[in-house]
């Protein structure tokens, strides 16, 4: 090349295009969601993948309920059957329960502690790319993973994916590689935005929220992103195990060569357990600012519930071999393990009472948010129930992986945290857009989806009863299991025009619904005192608390909480 | 109940087919449920009592149409009242954690006597090995087992010595025990102790894989004489073919594969990645209770086991019809 250089005369630099701010065009939307990294955003954009994945691995439970109403029924073939009920687990906890709840993390902790955004704001766009990226990854194996003459697509191993079904010998192919792979940059999303968390909780604070001070919800995600932080690495190191299993020839888990088959369910439940806090404690995080709100009373108990969200997460990383009761653990090990596991009922009924105890004597107002958060609270107290049931340990030998297990832990994942979730959407839906959800759409999700969702996992108790397990693609006549099925198939499709209803009412709600003001459910926290919805910068000038409920104290003037704090 | 099938060794027997886990026939399943009922008896007083404080609190607090706007009382809290429900609680846990403690003990520490029968199950992708090293039998899928007595005395109980070739499986039939894993690597004991004769259906209860729902599971409890009996026919020698078309048959089957996967006896067919055939026509079903046994089921599994149960780890053999024909007769001098 010449060393010369041609310079235009009239040549100008053009003025840099503002990102993220015109949104006129679909070219603008698209830049402006990929260019992104305002808290509210992501936050949203969380949320709204979630709901996506939601609805496709939602379908996939709608066809295997389909599958299992009549006894040897072959709509579905067997290979295709494990496929759903896999991508069904492995999408609802790690592509919908951990988005949903990191969304709200993201929109709202920056507003709850007074501050402009999170702490590093682009690490959390990338855990965003990095979660979404995973589940794409995750769907994509249906047309990338195939290999050899039979060998599945989609990964058919079950969402705990226990080795060594998933060694090369059983697991031909690339579908087990595309669900570790998955997991494993799912991970590092969710670990970033945890360091995020703690990093925005501890260091951005607004003047005067001592520690003591900020909202139960924030608490709560705390002490999630700490359990994240702790459960995690457990999970990303066997899955890199299993893959140095499958292609460098280690043996940790190959059993024909000497490996060991419980040493996976040890790491896997290790990080599994703690999981299922982390994707519970902040559906209680949602019930703790909803449940005062809508009862007209402050929590009861404020350092109470802290103080048994930090007795639950730490306990919840000592109970992880309460799902290997039947692996032929000695006497010991058992009891060891029943033991700690029923000490979490302690510190979880405290919470339940304590929810109870911020209603009594209040003023009930039925609206949305509160509807859902008291089918919570009657939900939970079964799911609690029989989570007290599988821990006793004989019990469990009955129950363990039978359809009583799926009845349970449906009860805490829809039951307890998708009902606090639709809470929760309810609940700031105003602040976000700016418009009221409308209150009729609202009502019909709850009584159909409610409905429908009794009516699917109910029955699924008893037939854990009569000996049905888990995970079979079908069963014979006969059984005493058709009917239980039947009506639990029936259950769902009750359950889909509630979720309609919801889906309709978002939309409708964002055009037509009532112009919402800033703070349309006369609450306490930092959230309301913006506009609806609030401007990028959150606050124009940053506020300054003098105790847990600041907007009590500004309506309250005379009778200001922190007094009595 | 149906299930009843004219063929195989306990096919009259009264059959379990719903396995109600609260209805027992066995220890340790009848002790565990003891600890079961105990357990919802608890879990349900909790739950009539909490779900009533919540019903009466919506009741009792709702905003009334007549409320004016002001605001309730302000209550922050009360360390006696947070002290009340945190005992409450405990109190249950002890109880709880004391029984349960107790029945894991009686279950897994039992001592069988010393003629406790003796059984060897392995897991396979998706059926069962059955041994009985006491009497040098090898089956597959249903087990055989002599009645127990709830008298001590007269009590034998059955040992299950559970190991897995491949995956993990487990082991579950409901009214005799809860369930055990068979890992591979790995050996595990359970013991069931029936006090009542009768066919008691089960499921391997671990996803195992493809056709994980037809692991199904039979307990064939009989009288100790029965068992005897079975036990003799299982140990004598298979009568030879009688007709041409089974000793094609016969010929057949060893000129072909599949003498790699299935044992016969004491002849060249000594594959063991398939269930052992000696003696195939005393069971109830094939394909680890795919479908009954009876001669079209056969007749189609030998043509191609695909047809059955898709996705089991028996290949088609691409056999003529006549070639069928003449190999399921052969199977079915096979008693
Ligand atoms: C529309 C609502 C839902 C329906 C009808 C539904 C139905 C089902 C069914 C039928 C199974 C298979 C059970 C088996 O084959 O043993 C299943 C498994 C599972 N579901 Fe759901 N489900 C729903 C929502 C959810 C949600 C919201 C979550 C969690 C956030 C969830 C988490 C799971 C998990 C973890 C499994 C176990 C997957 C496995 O066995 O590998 N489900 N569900
Ligand atoms: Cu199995």
């Amino acid at each position: 090349m010449a060393s010369e250089t041609i310079v235009d005369p009239d040549f100008k630099v053009p003025a840099p295009e503002r990102v993220g701010e015109e949104g006129k065009t679909w070219s603008h939307v698209i830049q402006n969601l990929v260019f992104t990294v305002d808290h509210k955003k992501l936050g949203l954009m969380y949320i709204g993948s979630g709901l996506l994945f939601f609805v496709v691995a939602g379908i996939m439970a709608t066809l295997i309920r389909v599958q299992l109403f009549f006894p040897r029924s072959t709509f579905l073939d067997p290979d295709v059957f494990n496929r759903f009920f896999t991508m069904h687990g492995t999408a609802m906890v790690f592509l919908v329960g951990m988005p949903m709840i990191f969304g709200f993390a993201n929109y709202l902790i920056p507003i709850m502690i007074g501050t402009r955004d999170m702490a590093y704001p682009r690490l959390n766009a990338f855990g965003f790319w990095v979660f979404f990226f995973s589940g794409l990854l995750l769907y994509f194996s249906y047309f990338g993973a195939p290999g050899l003459y039979n060998a599945g697509s989609a990964p058919d191993v079950g969402w705990f994916a226990y080795s060594p079904l998933t060694a090369k010998a059983f697991s031909r192919g690339h579908s087990t590689d595309y669900w570790t792979l998955s997991i494993l940059l799912g991970g590092i999303g969710s670990l970033a935005t945890s360091i995020n968390i703690l990093v925005t909780t501890f260091c951005l604070r607004c003047k005067g929220m001592t520690l003591g001070r900020m909202p139960l919800f924030v608490w709560l995600f705390v002490v999630v992103a700490f359990l994240v932080i702790i459960a995690l690495p457990p999970l990303s190191a066997c899955q890199i195990m299993l893959t140095l299993d499958r292609y460098l020839g280690a043996k940790f888990f190959d059993t024909q060569a000497g490996g060991d088959a419980v040493l996976w369910q040890h790491f896997f439940w290790i990080f599994g357990h703690p999981e299922v806090y982390i994707l519970i404690l902040p559906g209680f995080a949602i019930a703790n600012e909803i449940i005062p709100v809508f009862s007209r009373k402050p929590i009861f108990g404020y350092p109470i519930m802290v103080a048994a969200t930090v007795m639950i997460a730490f306990i919840s990383l000592g109970v992880w071999a309460h799902h290997m009761f039947t692996v032929g653990m000695t006497s010991l090990g058992n009891t060891f393990f029943a033991i700690s596991t029923m000490v979490i009922a302690v510190p979880t009924g405290i919470k339940i009472f304590n929810w109870l105890g911020t209603m009594w004597g209040g003023k009930l107002h039925f609206e949305l948010p509160m509807i859902f958060c008291l089918a919570f609270l009657f939900q939970f107290l079964i799911a609690g129930l029989t989570g007290v049931m599988l821990s006793v340990v004989p019990f469990d030998w009955q129950l363990s992986d039978s359809y009583f297990v799926v009845a349970h832990f449906h009860y805490v994942l829809i039951g307890a945290l998708l009902y606090t979730l639709f809470a929760g959407i309810y609940y700031w839906y105003p602040k976000a857009f700016g418009r009221m959800p409308n209150r009729k759409l609202g009502l019909w999700h709850f009584w159909l989806f409610t409905i429908g969702f009794h009516l699917t996992f109910f029955p699924q108790h008893i037939s854990g009863f009569l000996g049905m397990p888990r995970r079979i693609f079908t069963y014979e006549a006969g059984r005493g299991w058709e009917i239980w099925n039947q009506l639990s198939t029936i259950g769902v499709i009750i359950q889909i025009p509630g979720i309609l209803f919801f889906v309709f009412n978002l939309i409708y709600s964002y055009f037509k619904g009532e112009e919402a003001g800033d703070d349309p459910w006369d609450a306490w926290t930092l959230e309301w005192a913006t506009t609806s919805p609030p401007p990028e910068y959150n606050f124009e000038k940053t506020p300054e608390v003098r105790s847990r409920r600041p907007l009590w104290d500004l309506k309250h003037p005379d009778d200001p909480d922190w007094k009595f704090e | 109940m149906t299930g009843v099938h004219a063929q195989g060794a306990g096919a009259d027997l009264p059959t379990h087919m719903v396995a109600d886990m609260f209805k027992p026939l066995s220890r340790p399943a009848e002790m565990i449920h003891e600890t079961s009922l105990l357990v919802l008896v608890i879990c349900a007083v909790i739950f009539v009592v909490v779900a009533g404080l919540l019903l009466y609190i919506v009741v009792r607090f709702r905003k009334k149409a007549t409320d004016n706007t002001q605001e309730p009382p302000q209550i922050y809290g009360s360390t006696n009242i947070e002290l009340a429900w945190t005992v409450i609680p405990i109190l249950i846990t002890v109880v709880l954690i004391l029984v349960t403690s107790r029945t894991i003990g009686e279950v897994q520490n039992a001592k069988l006597p010393e003629d406790a029968l003796q059984i060897r199950v392995v897991g396979h992708q998706w059926w069962w090995e059955v041994h009985y090293p006491q009497y040098g039998i090898i089956t597959a899928n249903e087990i055989h087992i002599p009645v127990s007595s709830k008298d001590p005395q007269k009590a034998r109980p059955t040992e299950l010595i559970l190991q897995s070739a491949d995956v993990i499986h487990s082991f579950w039939v409901p009214q005799l025990a809860g369930k055990t894993d068979l890992i591979p690597n790995r050996t595990n004991k359970m013991w069931v102790d029936p006090y009542t004769i009768g066919t008691y259906f089960g499921n391997c209860a671990e996803y195992c894989g493809t056709q994980h729902a037809n692991m199904l599971l039979r307990v064939i409890v009989d009288t100790p004489e029965n068992f005897e009996k079975w036990v003799a026919n299982q140990k004598a020698p298979v009568p030879p073919p009688q007709t041409p078309q089974e000793i094609e048959g016969r010929r057949l089957y060893y000129a072909n594969a599949c003498v790699n996967c299935h044992t016969i006896g004491e002849s060249v067919s000594k594959g063991i990645f398939g269930p052992d055939l000696t003696k195939l026509m005393t069971r109830q079903t094939i394909g680890a209770g795919v479908a009954p046994l009876n001669h079209e089921n056969l007749l189609s599994w030998v043509r191609d086991p695909q047809i059955l149960k898709v996705g089991c780890l028996m290949p088609n053999m691409q056999l003529l019809d006549n070639e069928v024909e003449a190999i399921t007769a052969y199977l079915e001098t096979l008693k």
